[in-house]
C-alpha cells in the first residue's frame, strides 16, 4: 500500500466575495504531491497560486470560500476537520513560510518566545525543554549564535535572518507537507541564494514534501521536482519540472518561457518576446479557454470551448507522476509564433549602437560624475550612501547598475537628478555643463535633457490627473502651445503605443504596464539625452516585461538617447545595457563592458553575484559569501567588501582601500587582486 | 527605555512651555488694559495706571512672563481678580473634584469600550458586529449636554431615581458621591464608549488581519492564546493615545456638564473665571488642565512602549 | 466623468445620506424661511400666558415671558446654521492651507507650527474658545472667528498626515524635475489628491462645529440674546427644569436633531468617498 500523498487537491473551486459579486478565482484545481516529493505552483499576479496555498491549509480571507472540490492533506479532508482536528493538523502536518518574513514575526514578541510556542503546543514542551529544542533548531538553519537571537526581536534581525527563523519554526514540526509561499520575493540575489539552498538541504534531511508558490521560473526550476503553471485561476499545465520547462506543451507557458530574458541574451541578438493582450481578472473568462485572446494558436473551437484537462504520454488522470495541459493543440505549443519580429532597420539601429558604445570615444562623454558622495547623519553617525563615485556614460549608450540593498543605487539616482543634494565637492556635468545641485536649480533645457522612468508606476503617476494632463505637463517644458502641443501629444503617445482612448483616463483605469508606458512618455516629452531607468519593470509582471524592455530599446534606437538602467535582475541589465556598474554599500566595485563584466575577469562581488542567479550554471560552484552585510553606518576599514570575500588575501584587504584598476578596455576592477588572476565566469 | 522616558517628559515641558506662553500672552493681551476693564470706563486714567502699577502690569511683558511662570511653578498662581484670594486652593479643589469624576467615567467607559470594540472585532461582518458599531455610533453622535438634559429629565425628574446636580452634602461618604456623580458620568460613558469602542475596534481588526496573526494561527495555537499573547498588545496601542486624549478631556472640558450639574469641578471653574473676566484664576486653570493632559500622554506613551519595543528603542 | 455618477449613485442609493440630508434640508428651510412658518411671533412677550404646557393653540408650550417655544425653535435654526458652517469653512480653508505648507516644505516652519499644535491640543477645545472669547468679547463675528482659529490645527494635522505620504510619491518627484515651483507642487499636483480628506474632515467638523456653538451660546459665551437659538433658551429656562420640561427639552431636541442629521451626511458622503 503506498502511504498517502502529502496533499491531494481535487477539482478545487475558490470563490471571493468582492462588493455584492463572487468571483472565481480558482477554477477546477486539480494537483497531487507525493511523499518527499517538491512541487511548483507558478504563474504572475492574481493567477491564484497564493490562494491554492492558503487553501491548502484552510486558511483563506474572510470574503474567501471553498465553493467545489476536495482537498486532501495526508488522506484527511481538509474541510471536514472540525476546528480542533484543523488545529492540530497545523500542530502536526502542516506548516508554512511567507512572504515577507519581517511581517510574519510580531513584532512585540521575542524571537524565542514566537519559537518555543511552538514546542509548546506541538509536544507539550515548556520552559527550559523547549527553549533548548528552539536553539537547536535555529542551529539548523544555520544562525550563528542561536542563544543571543533568540533574545532579539524581529526587527533587529536582517530579511536573510527572518527568513531562516520562520523556516525553523516551520520545520520545527517535522512536517508531512511544507508549503513556501514567495519565500525569497523581495530578498537580495545573495541572500536568496542562501535561502534557497538552505531549503535543499534541509529537504534532504526532513524529508517533507514541498508545495513551492513563486512567479519565478528560474526559482521553480532550481527547486521543484514537479510543476503546475497556473493562469487566471486554472492549471493549465503540469508535470515534472525538467520536461515541462525543456518542452513546455501549453502556448501560455511557451510564452512565459520566451518572455524571460536568458541567461547571456544581449539586445543585439534581437527583440525580447511578449506575450500579447492583458492578464484577465480570475474568473472573467468562462465558457472558453482561459488564455484564448492571447493565444496564437488559436481556433474557432478554442473561442467556444473549455478545453478539458489532458493527459499526455499516455499516463491516466489521478496518476501522480505524468503530464497534463489543458489545451486543444498540446503538439503544436512549440510551433506557437514569435513575436518578436524585428524590422530590418530596428535590428540595424540597435547593432549600430551596440557597435557604436564598443568603439574608442573620441568624443566628450555625455555624462561626467566626479567625487560624488551622499552622506547623512544617522543618529550622529554618518551613513554613506553613495561613496565618492566617478565615472562616464557616452551618448547612445546604456549604462546599467546593479547591487543589491544598501548598494547606493537609488540614492546615486537621486544625486545625477538633483533630488538630494550630494555633499560638497562632488560634481556632475552633463553635456559639459555642470548641473546645479538641486534640481530646483537647473535650467528647463537640463530638466528636459535629464528624466527618469520610476520603478513603481503606480506611485509615478499623479492619480487626480488623467494622461492627457500628465503627459501635457511635461510638455510645457517643451514651449509648445496649441495645436503644436497637441501634436506632439499624440506623437509621444504613439510612440509608447498608447491610444486616444487611453490619454483620457486616470490612473487607476489603467493596468500596471500601461501606466508604465505613460511614464516613459513623460520621461521622452522634452526629448532627453539621458533618461535613468530605475528597476522600471520590476513591478510588473513577466509577461508585460518584455513589452516594456523592447520600448525602451526602440526607443533609445530611434532617439539616441542614454539610458542608466538600475536593476537587481542580472539577466535583464545584460540584456539591455553596453556597459555595467557594480556597486556595494556606497562604492563603485567595477565599471566596464557588459561582456567583459560578465564572463570575466570580474570582482569577486561580481562573481557571487552571478553564481547566485537561479537561471546560472548549477549551484555546486555557488559562490557562498560568508557572514551578513554589514551595516552601512559601521562601514569596514579598507576594501569595503573584505568582510565576506572569499577571496580575501590578507591583511592589505583590511587596511587599505583597493584603487580601481585597469583590467582590460575601459574595464576597471577595484580590487588588490590584478585581474590576470581573477578567475572567468563558470 | 529610561531614555525615552526622560525624552518624553523633556518634550512634555516644552509643550506645556509653549502653552503657558500662549495662555499668558491670551490673558495679557488679548483683553486689552486689565486695568481699564476691571474699573470700568468710567473711571479715571490716573486711577487705572495705578491699579495697572500695583499689578505689575506696566513692566515688560518677558518679565512679567517670568514672574508668573516661576511663581506658578512653585504653588503660587496669583489671586484672583474677583476674589482677592489666592488661586491656588480654588484651583486644587475644582481639580480634585474633576479627577473624581473623571475618575468614575473613565473606569465605566474605557473597559466597557475596549471590550465591546475587541468583541465587534472578532465578529466583522456579521450582525454583532454591524449593530455594535451602529450602537456606538448612535450613542455617540448626541452631544453630551442634550444627553445629559434628557436623563436628567427621565432619571431626575420623571424618574426621581438619581439627584439631579452633583453637589453633595458636606461630609458624604464615597458611595455617596459616586451616586451623585453617575448621572454626569452617564452622558460622558454614552458618548465616548462609542469613540473607544470604534478606535479598539479597527485595532483589533487590523491586528487580526496582520500576517504575524496569521503566522501563530498556522501554528496551531488556540485563538484564545493568539488573541491574548499576539493580537491584543498590538491592537491597543491606537486605544491607549486616544484615551489619553480622552483622560485630558475629561479633566478639564465638562464645562457644560458640570455646568448642568451645578459641580464644582475645573471645567466651571474655568467658565466663572471667563465670564468675570477674573484672568489669574482663567490662566491658572487652563494651565492646569494643560498639565494634566501633558502628564496622561506621557503615561500613555510611557505604556505604549511597554508594549512594543520598537517604539521604545530611541535610536535606529 | 463615469466616476463622478457612478459616486452620485451610489450617494442615491445611501439610506443614511438621504436621511441626514432630509433633516439639514428641514433646518435650513426653517433658517431661510423661518419667518413666514411661524405660527406666532417668536420675540413676542405675552405676559398672560407663561409657561403654559404644551396643547392644541401651543405645540410646544409657552416659555416664562409666554412666548411661543415652537415659534422660537423655528427661528433658532437660523443662527447656528450660519456661525457653525461658516467657522468650519475657515477653519478648513486655513487648516489645509496650512497643513499643505507645513507638510510639504517641512523644516523648521513644520517643528515650530506643530509643537504649537501639540501645545493647544493640549487643551478641551472649549477652554480655548472660553479663554479667547473671554479676551475678545463675544459676538457672532468673535464666535466664527475664535471656532475657525480653533478648527485650524485639527484640520491642519489631519492635511498634513496626508500630505506626509503623497510628497513621498514619485509624482512629486517628477513634477521637481520638469522645474515645477513649490507653490505649484502644493497646489496643482498635491491639494487635489487631499481634498476628498478635507472635505469630509469639514463635515466632521461641521457636526461638532454645531454642536460647539450650542454650548457656548448655553454659556452665554456663543450666540447673543435676544436670539432665539437653542442654546441659549436651555440656558434661560435651564433653573425649570424640574417643573416645566418643555421649555428645555424641545430646544434640546432640535439640538440633537441637527447634529445627528449632519453626521448622517457625513457617515453617508464617507461611505460614497471610500467606495
Amino acid at each position: 500500500m503506498t502511504p498517502q500523498p502529502a496533499l491531494k487537491v481535487e477539482h478545487l473551486d475558490v470563490v471571493y466575495r468582492v462588493g455584492r459579486q463572487e468571483r472565481r478565482v480558482l477554477s477546477d484545481l486539480s494537483f497531487t504531491i507525493r511523499r518527499g516529493e517538491s512541487y511548483g505552483l507558478v504563474g504572475e499576479s492574481g493567477c491564484g497560486k497564493s490562494t491554492a496555498a492558503f487553501a491548502a491549509i484552510r486558511y483563506l480571507a474572510r470574503n474567501g470560500r471553498v465553493s467545489g472540490g476536495r482537498i486532501l492533506v495526508d488522506g484527511r479532508d481538509l474541510m471536514a476537520l472540525s476546528a480542533a482536528e484543523l488545529r492540530t493538523l497545523r500542530t502536526q502536518s502542516v506548516s508554512m513560510v511567507y512572504q515577507d518574513p519581517g511581517r510574519a514575526l510580531n513584532p512585540t514578541i521575542r524571537i524565542g518566545r514566537q519559537m518555543t510556542e511552538v514546542f509548546e503546543v506541538a509536544e507539550g514542551l515548556k520552559g527550559k525543554q523547549a527553549h533548548e529544542r528552539a536553539a537547536q533548531m535555529l542551529a539548523r538553519v544555520q544562525i550563528p549564535s542561536p542563544e543571543r537571537v533568540m533574545a532579539n526581536y524581529p526587527h533587529e534581525l536582517s530579511g536573510g535572518m527572518q527568513q531562516r527563523v520562520v523556516i525553523a519554526m516551520a520545520l520545527s514540526i517535522n512536517p508531512a507537507l511544507l508549503i513556501l509561499d514567495e519565500p525569497t520575493t523581495g530578498l537580495d540575489a545573495t541572500v536568496e541564494a542562501e535561502v534557497l539552498d538552505l531549503v535543499s538541504r534541509l529537504r534532504g534531511e526532513f524529508n517533507n514534501s514541498i508545495l513551492f508558490i513563486s512567479h519565478s521560473l528560474p526559482v521553480i526550476a532550481r527547486m521543484c521536482d514537479r510543476v503546475g503553471v497556473l493562469y487566471a485561476g486554472e492549471l493549465v499545465e503540469e508535470g515534472p519540472a525538467a520536461s515541462v520547462f525543456a518542452d513546455p506543451r501549453h502556448p501560455y507557458t511557451v510564452g512565459l518561457l520566451r518572455c524571460v530574458p536568458s541567461y547571456g541574451r544581449r539586445k543585439s541578438h534581437g527583440r525580447l518576446e511578449t506575450i500579447p493582450g492583458f492578464l484577465p481578472a480570475p474568473g472573467s473568462i468562462t465558457g472558453r479557454c482561459v488564455f484564448v485572446e492571447r493565444c496564437g494558436n488559436a481556433t474557432e473551437r478554442c473561442r467556444s470551448e473549455v478545453p478539458p484537462r489532458i493527459e499526455l504520454d499516455g499516463a491516466r488522470e489521478g496518476d501522480a507522476g505524468g503530464r497534463s495541459t489543458r489545451c486543444f493543440y498540446p503538439e503544436r505549443a512549440p510551433d506557437l509564433p514569435h513575436t518578436a519580429q524585428a524590422p530590418a532597420q530596428a535590428l540595424a539601429a540597435v547593432a549600430a549602437v551596440a557597435a557604436a558604445s564598443a568603439a574608442p570615444r573620441a568624443a566628450q562623454p555625455l555624462l561626467r560624475v566626479r567625487a560624488l558622495s551622499k552622506t547623512y547623519q544617522v543618529a550622529g553617525k554618518p551613513f554613506h550612501a553613495v561613496n565618492n563615485m566617478d565615472f562616464e556614460l557616452w551618448a547612445g549608450e546604456t549604462l546599467g547598475l546593479v547591487g543589491e540593498s544598501g548598494s547606493g543605487k537609488s540614492s546615486l539616482a537621486k544625486l545625477l537628478l538633483g533630488l538630494s543634494i550630494p555633499d560638497p565637492g562632488g560634481r556632475v556635468e552633463l553635456g559639459g555643463e555642470t548641473l546645479a545641485a538641486d534640481t530646483a536649480a537647473r535650467t528647463a533645457a537640463q530638466h528636459k535633457a535629464l528624466q527618469i522612468v520610476f520603478q513603481n508606476p503606480g506611485s509615478a503617476l499623479n492619480r487626480s490627473q488623467t494622461v492627457r494632463r500628465l503627459i501635457g505637463r511635461s510638455l510645457r517644458l517643451v514651449g509648445l502651445s496649441g495645436r503644436a502641443r497637441e501634436t506632439r501629444l499624440l506623437e509621444l503617445a504613439a510612440s509608447v503605443r498608447l491610444t486616444a482612448r487611453h490619454l483620457e483616463e486616470k490612473p487607476r483605469q489603467l493596468s500596471g504596464g500601461l501606466k508604465q508606458r505613460v511614464g516613459i512618455a513623460r520621461a521622452f516629452a522634452g526629448g532627453p539625452a539621458l533618461v535613468v531607468c530605475d528597476e522600471p519593470t520590476s513591478a510588473l509582471d513577466v509577461s508585460v516585461q518584455s513589452a516594456i524592455l523592447n520600448l525602451l530599446v526602440d526607443l533609445q534606437a530611434e532617439q539616441q538617447v542614454s539610458y542608466i538602467f538600475i536593476s537587481h535582475d542580472l539577466n535583464v541589465v545584460h540584456y539591455l545595457s553596453d556597459r555595467i556598474a557594480v556597486l556595494y554599500l556606497g562604492r563603485l566595485l567595477e565599471i566596464g563592458p557588459s561582456e567583459a563584466v560578465f564572463s570575466g575577469p570580474h570582482h569577486p562581488y561580481t562573481a557571487a553575484l552571478l553564481s547566485a542567479n537561479p537561471a546560472a550554471a548549477t549551484h555546486a560552484n555557488r559562490i557562498r559569501l560568508q557572514g551578513e552585510l554589514p551595516s552601512a553606518l559601521n562601514l569596514p576599514s579598507g576594501c569595503v567588501f573584505q568582510t565576506r570575500c572569499p577571496r580575501k588575501i590578507g591583511r592589505i584587504c583590511e587596511d587599505q582601500e583597493p584603487a580601481l584598476l585597469d583590467a582590460g578596455l575601459r574595464h576597471a576592477i577595484r580590487c588588490h587582486i590584478p585581474a590576470a588572476e581573477l578567475t572567468r565566469a563558470p | 527605555m529610561l531614555k525615552f522616558l526622560i525624552k518624553r517628559a523633556l518634550l512634555s515641558l516644552i509643550t506645556l512651555g509653549i502653552l503657558s506662553i500662549i495662555v499668558f500672552l491670551g490673558g495679557q493681551l488679548l483683553p486689552g488694559d486689565v486695568g481699564r476693564a476691571v474699573l470700568g470706563p468710567l473711571a479715571d486714567a490716573r486711577a487705572v495706571a495705578v491699579f495697572d502699577h500695583q499689578l505689575g502690569l506696566d513692566r515688560p511683558l518677558i518679565v512679567q512672563y517670568w514672574d508668573w511662570i516661576c511663581h506658578f511653578v512653585s504653588g503660587d498662581m496669583g489671586n484672583s481678580f474677583t476674589y482677592r484670594a489666592p488661586v491656588a486652593p480654588f484651583v486644587a479643589d475644582a481639580l480634585v473634584n474633576s479627577l473624581k469624576l473623571a475618575s468614575l467615567a473613565f473606569v465605566l467607559v474605557v473597559p466597557l469600550g475596549i471590550a465591546g470594540g475587541v468583541w465587534a472585532a472578532q465578529r466583522v461582518g456579521r450582525w454583532s458586529d454591524r449593530g455594535l458599531v451602529l450602537l456606538g455610533q448612535s450613542l455617540g453622535v448626541v452631544p453630551e449636554f442634550i444627553s445629559s438634559i434628557v436623563l436628567i429629565l427621565v432619571f431626575g425628574v420623571w424618574l426621581r431615581w438619581l439627584p439631579m446636580s452633583a453637589d453633595w452634602p458636606e461630609g458624604a461618604g464615597a458611595f455617596t458621591q459616586i451616586r451623585y456623580l453617575i448621572l454626569p458620568a452617564l452622558p460622558l460613558v454614552l458618548v465616548f464608549f462609542g469613540y473607544i469602542a470604534r478606535v479598539a475596534r479597527i485595532g483589533t481588526i487590523e491586528a487580526l488581519d496582520a500576517d504575524y496573526t496569521r503566522t501563530a494561527i498556522l501554528k496551531g495555537l488556540p485563538m484564545g492564546l493568539v488573541m491574548r499573547r499576539h493580537v491584543l498588545r498590538n491592537a491597543l496601542l491606537p486605544t491607549i493615545t486616544v484615551t489619553a486624549s480622552l483622560a485630558g478631556y475629561l479633566a478639564g472640558g465638562l464645562v457644560v456638564i458640570e455646568t448642568l450639574f451645578h459641580y464644582r469641578g475645573i471645567g466651571a471653574l474655568i467658565y466663572t473665571a471667563a465670564k468675570a473676566k477674573d484672568f489669574p484664576m482663567l490662566e491658572a486653570g487652563v494651565l492646569t488642565v494643560g498639565a494634566v493632559y501633558a502628564i496622561a500622554s506621557v503615561l500613555a506613551d510611557l505604556l505604549s512602549a511597554a508594549l512594543n519595543p520598537r517604539i521604545g528603542a530611541v535610536s535606529a | 466623468m463615469s466616476v463622478v455618477s457612478e459616486r452620485l449613485r451610489a450617494a442615491a442609493h445611501s439610506a443614511t445620506l438621504i436621511t441626514g440630508l432630509a433633516i439639514l434640508t428641514f433646518w435650513i428651510v426653517c433658517a431661510l424661511f423661518g419667518s413666514a412658518m411661524t405660527p406666532f411671533d417668536p420675540y413676542a412677550d405675552n405676559l398672560l400666558s407663561t409657561l403654559a404646557s404644551p396643547s392644541t393653540a401651543h405645540w410646544f408650550g409657552t416659555d416664562q415671558l409666554g412666548r411661543d417655544i415652537l415659534s422660537r425653535v423655528i427661528m433658532g435654526a437660523r443662527d447656528i446654521l450660519i456661525v457653525a458652517p461658516l467657522a468650519t469653512l475657515l477653519g478648513t480653508v486655513l487648516g489645509t492651507a496650512l497643513g499643505l505648507c507645513i507638510g510639504y516644505l517641512r523644516g523648521a516652519l513644520d517643528d515650530v507650527v506643530s509643537r504649537v499644535i501639540e501645545a493647544i491640543q493640549a487643551l478641551p477645545l472649549i477652554i480655548v474658545a472660553l479663554m479667547a472669547l473671554a479676551a475678545v468679547g463675544t459676538s457672532n463675528a468673535t464666535v466664527v472667528l475664535v471656532i475657525g482659529f480653533v478648527f485650524t490645527p485639527l484640520i491642519a494635522r489631519t492635511v498634513r498626515a496626508a500630505v506626509l505620504i503623497e510628497r513621498d510619491q514619485d509624482y512629486v518627484a517628477a513634477a521637481r524635475l520638469r522645474g515645477d515651483g513649490r507653490l505649484t507642487i502644493m497646489f496643482v499636483e498635491i491639494l487635489p489628491n487631499v481634498l476628498p480628506l478635507a472635505l469630509v474632515e469639514m463635515t466632521v467638523r461641521l457636526g461638532y462645529a454645531i454642536f460647539f456653538v450650542a454650548s457656548l451660546s448655553f454659556l452665554g459665551f456663543g450666540i447673543q440674546p435676544p436670539s432665539a437659538d437653542w442654546g441659549i433658551a436651555i440656558a434661560e429656562n435651564y433653573s425649570l427644569i424640574g417643573s416645566y420640561w418643555w421649555t428645555v427639552l424641545f430646544d434640546a431636541a432640535a439640538t440633537a436633531s441637527l447634529v445627528i442629521g449632519v453626521n448622517l451626511v457625513t457617515d453617508g458622503l464617507k461611505s460614497v468617498v471610500d467606495a
